[in-house]
């Protein structure tokens, strides 16, 4: 027992511990969301999907498929730089997996309860595009390059209204505390409903704008229909990811679907309140109500996979500058005076 | 102790620093292998960026070389190559082929055969154009209108499928009439083998679905804002153009021009059915995408109309066991789903044409890309080739 005290008190250990945490609940919850996307497309388009793999209703689907992307030959063309070519996939899935470091489960689960985590997770989420643009340069290949700079186009097109949106709840809550703006909206509420101590999420006062756009552009920054515009399959037949084979494809794979949960777990936290749920105790119910609430936005993003075409890149550039910031912006300004007023 | 050379202590980079940055076009390969070119369609485009400043198509992949097969062919024989001209609309490809045929032969269709080819003919064409309504929002990004419109071209597959024993090639037109009374003679006076027992009914029922599926698509795409900012005042075709580059079909129509030849061509009895020719207006991707929407009703009309009116009576003509066509040169042209399709026979009077010159849809649609195309993104070039809706069996033959 005090050998187990011990341990953790060691830095190393514990960071090692929370590292392992963060990366099996990652892995572990992207197969579950590749599995759910795999069966919900399936549904809304009259098919029945995975079937076979694992038994029943082909839950073991995402682990044969990473299984046999392991297998597969991890090829580098020949004309590829190397080592850029090697190490972008991991750019890519590591900013994913750092977003995590600052998502709170509930008021004590959280790996690092950081003072600056909007920023943080903000700054982290973007270096992604940096590993597909490494990927877009390094593989020697047009389509490949193509599909990279619309993902670094496309970065500042999203970027922006992101941040911006996310400002408008740092104001609101007055902290980029990831755990203080859960607070701000659950325990220490600053809008309850009248007569009771029940807070309100700030989707639910006055931050829907915000919560739209920030959705719009977590679509963006993950490059999903409406916005996979450096992908496009029809036109840049894979985009960056066409040279890609084996386990870095598999890494870019999960980095898509890890980070559909950690955007997802940004704006629950951001606009849904979190582990938050009235009359559930955060430090039993915490985890399951953000998963609940963070599947919630998975879904949405899936439905809108099934549901929409694909924008051009000309498009994106000219709704986020031409409507997205300036609304952000004006929400900001809504916000902040009302936050004096009030 | 040599003189100072102000330009040699000069580093080169400021020697040259009013030189203007090049940036060299790129070249960008499109296919053979590509997943957006419906076949083996190559495109060389120059590209400043994503703009697209040449283009130029490269054909000739699957050329076959139908014309001079059908050279060394008899009529009959020639039926089957022909369905493999457009795959899509294997059925319509026919049609044109056997008319020409037998107006050279001077050959009286029974009634019954010419209601069975134009039902088959018109179900034909929903398949190709449910297949261009599933392919289309597909290369747009939109994945969902596949599925729908694909589960019900299977049923209409299915119903030709049932009837002449193929669902892409049938090879169900005999001069004459449509099999199984082929060669005439002697096969006539045997138990010949009419449509399948419930076909009419089961037609019926695969139309409710084929509308329904329409009715789906137009709901999940037609009015979405994103499609209308990716087809709309994109990939615009004049009226004028349209006719210079010789587009045909649904793509001309498109373009505000009202011509099928279903209406003006009389082989196959259009006129006895109540139907219009639907048309655009700005000739961008979206009418066209609009217009053989509504063309599939159009044709469901004329499929449900047909089966009330359908006369009994022989399938086949009578016709001599060795078929000789007379000497003669004859074009006949039909509306295929992709536009024209015309074929230009010439006889010496044997068995075998002497000459068969195959006017194709597809091949003259594909000729208005390069002007079509310049100035276009790259996306676009997906959008504006989809929205052609070409087969590139049809192109290179």
């Amino acid at each position: 027992m005090t050998l187990a005290i011990a341990l953790f008190d060691n830095f190393w250990v514990l960071l090692t511990v929370k590292l392992l945490a963060v990366v099996l609940v990652l892995i572990g919850f992207s197969l579950v969301i590749i599995y759910a996307e795999l069966k919900i497309m399936a549904h809304m388009q009259a098919r029945i999907g995975p079937w076979f793999a694992g038994g029943r209703y082909g839950w073991a689907q995402p682990l044969a498929d990473a299984l046999k992307f392991l297998q597969k030959e991890d090829l580098v063309p020949l004309e590829a730089d190397s080592p850029v070519f090697r190490i972008a996939p991991a750019v890519s899935l590591m900013s994913t997996v750092a977003v995590f470091v600052i998502v709170p489960f509930s008021p004590t689960l959280i790996a690092e309860d950081l003072d600056l985590g909007v920023f943080y997770a903000l700054a982290v989420g973007s270096i992604g595009t940096l590993g597909v643009l490494m990927a877009g340069w390094s593989s020697a290949n047009k389509y490949s390059l193509m599909g990279g700079l619309r993902a670094a186009a496309q970065l500042i097109a999203y970027e922006l209204p992101m941040v911006l949106a996310a400002a408008a709840v740092v104001v609101q809550a007055g902290t980029m505390s990831m755990a203080g703006i859960v607070d701000a909206q659950g325990p220490d509420a600053l809008f309850t409903i009248p007569g009771t101590d029940i807070g309100l999420p700030f989707v639910m006062v006055g931050q829907i704008v915000a919560f739209v756009i920030f959705m719009i552009a977590a679509l963006a920054e993950l490059s999903r229909i409406p916005f996979d515009m450096p992908i496009a399959e029809s036109e840049l037949v894979f985009g960056y990811l066409t040279e890609y084979s084996g386990i870095r494809f598999t890494m870019f794979f999960l980095a898509e679907y890890a980070g559909m949960f950690a955007m997802s777990a940004i704006a629950t936290t951001l606009f849904l309140g979190g582990w938050y749920f009235p009359g559930l105790n955060p430090s039993v119910f915490g985890p399951a109500v953000m998963m609940a609430k963070v599947s919630l936005l998975v879904f949405v993003m899936i439905w809108v996979r099934v549901t929409w075409p694909r924008l051009r890149e000309d498009q994106l550039q000219s709704a986020a500058w031409r409507y997205l910031i300036p609304l952000a912006l004006g929400n900001i300004l809504v916000t902040a005076v009302l936050k004096v007023v009030l | 102790m040599t003189g100072f050379d102000p330009t040699l202590a000069m580093h080169h980079s400021e020697t040259q620093v009013s030189v203007e940055l090049q940036t060299p076009d790129m070249t960008l390969n499109l296919g053979p292998q590509h997943p957006s070119t419906h076949g083996v369609l190559r495109l060389v485009a120059k590209v400043d960026g994503e703009k697209v400043e040449e283009i130029e198509p490269v054909i000739g992949y699957m050329h076959r070389g139908y014309e001079k097969l059908a050279e060394v062919r008899t009529y009959p024989q020639i039926t089957a190559l022909v369905n493999r001209i457009d795959w899509v609309s294997g059925f319509c490809n026919e049609i044109a082929f056997v008319t020409a045929a037998e107006r050279l032969m001077g050959l009286e269709v029974p009634g019954r055969a010419q209601y069975i080819r134009l039902i088959l003919t018109e179900m034909t064409r929903i398949s190709s154009h449910l297949l261009f309504l599933s392919s289309y929002p597909l290369e747009l990004g939109a994945a969902t209108p596949m599925m729908l419109a694909v589960r019900d071209r299977e049923r209409v597959l299915d119903l030709i499928e049932g009837v002449t024993g193929g669902r892409f090639h049938p090879n169900f037109n005999r001069l004459g009439g449509v099999k199984p009374a082929a060669g005439g003679g002697a096969t006539q006076k045997k138990l010949a083998q009419d449509l399948p027992a419930g076909f009419l009914q089961d037609t019926r029922d695969a139309m409710v679905h084929v509308l329904g599926v329409c009715d789906e698509i137009d709901g999940l795409i037609t009015g979405n804002e994103i499609f209308w900012e990716r087809t709309r005042g994109v990939g615009v075709i004049p009226a004028d153009k349209a006719m210079e580059f010789g587009v045909s079909g649904p793509n001309l129509r498109g373009s505000g021009v009202r011509f099928d030849l279903r209406k003006v061509e009389d082989y196959l009895p259009y006129g006895d059915f109540d139907w219009e020719v639907p048309a655009g207006t700005e000739g961008d991707c979206y009418d066209r995408y609009l217009v053989r929407m509504e063309e599939v009703r159009q044709s469901v009309s004329i499929v449900l109309q047909a089966i009330d009116k359908i006369p009994s009576g022989p399938l086949q003509a009578k016709v001599p066991r060795v078929i000789k066509v007379p000497t003669g040169e004859i074009y006949v042209r039909a509306e295929n789903p992709k536009g024209e399709m015309g074929y230009h026979i010439v006889s010496q009077g044997g068995r075998v044409p002497y000459r068969v010159k195959i006017r194709s849809a597809s091949y003259s649609n594909l000729s208005i890309l390069p002007w079509l195309l310049k100035g276009a993104l790259v996306p676009d070039i997906i959008a504006i080739m989809g929205s052609l809706d070409f087969v590139l069996g049809d192109v290179d033959r």
